[in-house]
C-alpha cells in the first residue's frame, strides 16, 4: 500500500508540473499584456513597467523564473490588481468559496444519496418519476437562474435569509443551496442507476435468503455497492463547487475565488493565472488522489490489486 | 413412517409481464420428509427454481405472485406469513444456496461479516462468538487455515471456495430444510463432486434435509433419496431413486434419461436428445404440455392433461400412457438400459 501511495504521489507531481508548464505557455500565446489602457500609455513607461515584470525577458527564461519562485512557494505579485499577492487573494477569497462550496457538496451529497436511493428502490413509480424530474432539472437549470429565483423569492419576497454579502452564517445558506441542485441532480442519478442494478444481484438475493430485515439488506448490502461511481463523480464535482463559481459569487455578492478565474484571463494577469491555476490543479490532484483512496476503502477489489502494483 | 418437514400443494405462481400472465408452475406438489433428500429435476424454465424461490418467498412481487397452494413447514403456510415471520424463517429454518458463487457473494464484504450476519441475526451471539462459529463452519465446509480465510473478500476465494462459503453461510444456524438451488452448475466437474461430497458429509452430521434443484442427472443419482421431475409448471413424476432411475414412466423422464451419457450402456448406443422446445408458459397447452414432443403422444393427450396417479405408494406419474386403454410402450433402451 505504501509503495502504491507513493507511486501515485509521484505520478500527481509530474501531473501537476505538466499542468503548469503547458498553462504557461498557452497563457503567452494569448494576444494583450496585462496593461490597463495599453495604447494610452506612453511607449517608455509601458516598457518600464514590462521591464519590471519581467515580461521583457525571452519566455523560456521567464518560465524558469517563474518555476524557481513557485518552488520557493512564491506566487508572485498580481500585474493588476494593485500589485498585491497573488496568494493573498487566494488566502482570503478560497476561505469563502470552500465554506459555501463544502457545504454545498455535504448537503448535495446526502440529499443525492437519499433520493437516489428511494427512486432507485421505487424503479417505476411515483417517486422515481418525481426523483428524475428533480435530476433533470438540477442538471438543465443554470445555476444563475437558481440563484436568481432563491435570491429573489427566499431573500426577497419571504425576507427569510440575506439575499448577499458575507455577513453571518446565514449569508452561506443561499449560495450553498444554489450550488447544492447540481450536486443533487449528479448523485442522485449516478445512485438510482447502480441502485437499480445491484437490487438485481444475485448476492442482493443471498442476503436476503439470510433472513435480514430490508433495511440491512439495503443500507450494508445493496447502498455499499451503489456508492461506487457516485464516488467517482464526486470528486472533482466537488473540487469544481469548492474552488468557487463566479456566477453565484456574483448574485450573492460573495468575496469568494471564483471571480478572480474570470478577471484574470480576461485582462492577462499573468501572474494571477498562473497562481489560480497550480492552486486550482493542486487540490483536484490531491482531492482525486483521496478519491483513490475512498474508492479502496469501499471497494476491496481496488484495495488489494492497487497494492499488488 | 417418516414425518414430513415440508410440503408443498398445488403450488401457482405466475408472473405478469407486458405480454400477459407467464405462468411459470401450474400446480405442484411434493413434500420433503426429516433428513432426507429430493432432487427437483427438469430443463431449463420448467419451474423448478420459481418453486424452490417461492418456498423461501424471495419471488419479487411484482411481478411474481402465488396464485393459490400451500406450502406447510412445520404447521404454518408459508405462503401466508408475514414478511417478518419470514425474515425469522430464512437463514434459520430454511436456508438457500445458489446457483452461481462468483456473483452470489457481496463483493464488499468480507466472508466471515457475510457467515457472521446470520448468526447475529439469528441466535443473537455477540460478535467474538459468532467469528468463533463462522470460524467453526468455514473448517466444516473444508476451508484451509479459516482463521485468516475469515477476513479475505470472495474475490480472494476460488469459485469451489466460494460455493463452499456459501454452504458455510447456509448452515450456520443450522437450518431444518437446506434448498440448493443447482449448486453445481457453475463449477468445474471436479470441483462439483467435491461440494456434493461435502453436501452429504455435512447431512449426516447435521441431519438437515435437502431440496436439490438441478438438471445433472449424475448428481441426482449421487446424492437424492428420492426425485421430482417437472416439466412446463408441473410435477410430471415423482418416485423413489430407484423408480425414477429404473422404472420411469413418463416419456420426459426416459427423453432425460435417454440423454444422459452412461457407463452402463453400451458405446454403440446413441444418446437420446428430447426434440424441440417447451411450451410456451404465457399460454400453456390444455393437454399435456409435453404431447407436442412426446412420440407417443395419442389424441387425449392434447385435449386432457393427465392426473397425477399412483403407480406405487411411493411412485406417481402423470400421463396417458398409464392408462387401462392405453397401448403398451416401452421405454427406449437409452434411458433404462439394455438390459
Amino acid at each position: 500500500m505504501l509503495r502504491y501511495t507513493l507511486k501515485r504521489l509521484g505520478y500527481m507531481v509530474v501531473t501537476l508540473w505538466l499542468i503548469i508548464t503547458i498553462t504557461f505557455f498557452i497563457m503567452h500565446l494569448l494576444p494583450g499584456t496585462p496593461l490597463k489602457n495599453e495604447e494610452k500609455i506612453p511607449p517608455q513607461v509601458r516598457e518600464q513597467i514590462l521591464e519590471q515584470y519581467g515580461l521583457k525577458d525571452p519566455l523560456p527564461v521567464q518560465y524558469v523564473k517563474f518555476m524557481g519562485n513557485l518552488l520557493q512557494g512564491d506566487l508572485g505579485k498580481s500585474m493588476t490588481l494593485d500589485g498585491r499577492n497573488v496568494a493573498d487573494f487566494i488566502v482570503e477569497g478560497f476561505p469563502v468559496s470552500a465554506f459555501v462550496g463544502s457545504q454545498a457538496v455535504i448537503f448535495g451529497t446526502l440529499i443525492g444519496l437519499l433520493l437516489g436511493t428511494i427512486a432507485g428502490l421505487n424503479r417505476g413509480k411515483l417517486v422515481d418519476n418525481a426523483a428524475i424530474i428533480v435530476a433533470v432539472l438540477g442538471v438543465s437549470v443554470p445555476s444563475f437562474v437558481m440563484g436568481g429565483f432563491l435570491s429573489y423569492f427566499v431573500g426577497v419576497k419571504l425576507q427569510w435569509l440575506p439575499t448577499g454579502l458575507w455577513e453571518s452564517y446565514e449569508s452561506s445558506i443561499l449560495p450553498s443551496l444554489a450550488l447544492s441542485f447540481g450536486v443533487i441532480a449528479q448523485i442522485s442519478r449516478y445512485v438510482r442507476t447502480e441502485m437499480v442494478e445491484v437490487l438485481d444481484q444475485d448476492y442482493m438475493k443471498t442476503a436476503k435468503a439470510k433472513g435480514l430485515n430490508r433495511s440491512t439488506v439495503i443500507i450494508r448490502h445493496a447502498l455499499r455497492n451503489a456508492l461506487i461511481p457516485a464516488v467517482t463523480v464526486l470528486g472533482p464535482l466537488a473540487v469544481n463547487i469548492i474552488t468557487g463559481s463566479l456566477v453565484i459569487e456574483q448574485i450573492f455578492a460573495l468575496p469568494g475565488l471564483g471571480k478572480f478565474f474570470v478577471q484574470s484571463i480576461q485582462q492577462n494577469d499573468y501572474t494571477m493565472i498562473m497562481g489560480v491555476t497550480v492552486f486550482y490543479s493542486a487540490l483536484i490532484i490531491i482531492v482525486i488522489f483521496l478519491v483513490d483512496l475512498l474508492y479502496g476503502l469501499i471497494d476491496p477489489r481496488i484495495r488489494i490489486s492497487g497494492a499488488k502494483e | 413412517m417418516m414425518s414430513k418437514i415440508l410440503e408443498v400443494k398445488d403450488l401457482h405462481v405466475s408472473f405478469k409481464t407486458y405480454k400477459g400472465e407467464v405462468k411459470a408452475v401450474r400446480g405442484v406438489d411434493f413434500h420433503l420428509n426429516k433428513g432426507e433428500t429430493i432432487a427437483i429435476v427438469g430443463e431449463s424454465g420448467c419451474g423448478k427454481s420459481v418453486t424452490s424461490q417461492t418456498i423461501m418467498r424471495l419471488i419479487p412481487n411484482p411481478p411474481g405472485v402465488i396464485k393459490q397452494g400451500e406450502i406447510i413447514f412445520e404447521g404454518t403456510d408459508l405462503t401466508k406469513a408475514s414478511e417478518k415471520q419470514m425474515e425469522k424463517i430464512r437463514g434459520s429454518e430454511i436456508s438457500m444456496i445458489f446457483q452461481d458463487p462468483m456473483t452470489s457473494l457481496n463483493p464488499t464484504l468480507t466472508i466471515g461479516t457475510q457467515i457472521m450476519e446470520g448468526l447475529i441475526k439469528h441466535q443473537k451471539l455477540d460478535k467474538k462468538t459468532a467469528r468463533e462459529k463462522a470460524i467453526e463452519m468455514l473448517r466444516l465446509v473444508g476451508i484451509p487455515s479459516p482463521e485468516s480465510r475469515l477476513d479475505q473478500y470472495p474475490h480472494q476465494f476460488s469459485g469451489g471456495m466460494r460455493q463452499r462459503a456459501m454452504i458455510a453461510i447456509a448452515l450456520a444456524c443450522q437450518p431444518k430444510v437446506l434448498i440448493a438451488d443447482e449448486p453445481t452448475t457453475a463449477l468445474d466437474v471436479t470441483i462439483q463432486a467435491q461440494i456434493i461430497d461435502l453436501m452429504k458429509a455435512l447431512q449426516e452430521k447435521t441431519g438437515t434435509s435437502i431440496i436439490l434443484i438441478t438438471h445433472d442427472l449424475g448428481v441426482v443419482a449421487d446424492i437424492a433419496d428420492r426425485v421430482v421431475v417437472m416439466y412446463a409448471g408441473k410435477v410430471v413424476e415423482s418416485g423413489k431413486l430407484e423408480e425414477i432411475f429404473y422404472q420411469p414412466k413418463h416419456p420426459y423422464t426416459w427423453g432425460l434419461l435417454g440423454s444422459m451419457p452412461r457407463l452402463d450402456l453400451s458405446r454403440d448406443q446413441e444418446l437420446l436428445p428430447i426434440m424441440g422446445t417447451p411450451p410456451n408458459l404465457l399460454d400453456p397447452p390444455q393437454g399435456c404440455p409435453f404431447a407436442a414432443r412426446c412420440q407417443h403422444a395419442m389424441s387425449i393427450c392434447t385435449q386432457e392433461m393427465p392426473e397425477l396417479d399412483e403407480v406405487s405408494s411411493t411412485h406417481q406419474v402423470a400421463c396417458w400412457l398409464q392408462h387401462p386403454m392405453a397401448p403398451e410402450v416401452k421405454p427406449p433402451t437409452a434411458a433404462v438400459g439394455g438390459k
